[in-house]
């Protein structure tokens, strides 16, 4: 375990804690993206570059931007008299702390049998290409297909309806 | 602790910080940042078995998680339109007060 890794996992905690937990909510997509940098970061330090610089343009050059755009086409940053937890978040939040004690457990029970370290893996670009272009042609068609639809669909969803405006 | 559980405890805790930020806000936007950070506690499982599986150069986790990520960004897409179309007409992205399906 190296230090960067600990460093990193701190980062990328420490901004999706804030991304839950603070009362404005565009401190929330902010913290949120901080959150997304440090996952890219990890990617990177796992020798995933591909994934990592996929990562920063999807998440954080369209995800986070889209969220901010939400949050101010929704007028979402104001603060509720209520206040920001609904009614059953205690409920909730002992849902996910059993959630974790269970993955936490059973991580740590099986640390025994996971690998140790290996060797780094030379991957390439013109691998991960060769690889969607030929083994992976028929999930990238219908990724494309999927993302054409969601497309539509997400302009069709929120776009304005004429005759209720009248 | 191997490295690959130190990944693994790093995920299960950015599943469990998104788990309980979807399960405990009001607002609908927070709700999918917390979805948002799921699916990301996925991929980052994924690539850390596949740094540290037997076959690293066969590609399989690493193309699940770049699929993963396309999806990702589909559900994100799909879900803020949903908001701001259950905004203008509900006045409103407060998921306790939206308790009926008709408009």
């Amino acid at each position: 375990m190296s230090f960067v890794f600990y460093v990193l996992a701190a980062l990328t905690l420490a901004g999706a804690l804030a991304a839950v937990t603070l009362k404005n909510t565009v401190h929330c997509a902010l913290a949120l993206t901080v959150a997304f940098a440090g996952l890219a970061l990890l990617y990177l330090e796992l020798d995933a570059q591909f994934a990592g610089f996929a990562q920063i343009l999807v998440y954080i050059g369209a995800v986070a931007i889209l969220i901010v755009f939400a949050i101010l086409l929704t007028k979402g940053s104001e603060t509720p008299r209520e206040g920001v937890y609904s009614r059953n978040s205690l409920a909730g939040l002992a849902i996910a702390a059993s959630v974790f004690a269970v993955l936490g457990w059973a991580v740590i029970e099986s640390a025994r049998v996971l690998p140790n370290e290996t060797a780094v893996p030379a991957v390439t670009v013109l691998q991960i290409g060769n690889a969607l272009m030929g083994r992976y042609v028929l999930p990238l068609e219908i990724v494309a297909l999927l993302l054409t639809a969601a497309l539509i669909g997400a302009v069709i969803v929120a776009m304005h309806e004429k005759e209720e405006t009248k | 602790m191997t490295p690959l559980s130190g990944y693994l405890l790093v995920a299960a805790l950015l599943f469990s910080i998104g788990l309980a930020g979807a399960l405990t806000r009001r607002n609908a936007i927070l709700v999918l940042i917390g979805i948002e950070l799921m699916l990301n506690a996925a991929n980052l499982n994924l690539i850390a078995f596949w740094r540290y599986g037997p076959h690293p150069e066969a590609l399989t986790g690493m193309m699940f998680a770049i699929f993963s990520i396309a999806v990702a960004a589909a559900e994100a897409a799909v879900g803020l339109g949903l908001v701001i179309q259950i905004h203008r007409h509900a006045r409103t992205t407060d998921l306790d007060k939206m308790n009926r399906m008709r408009g």
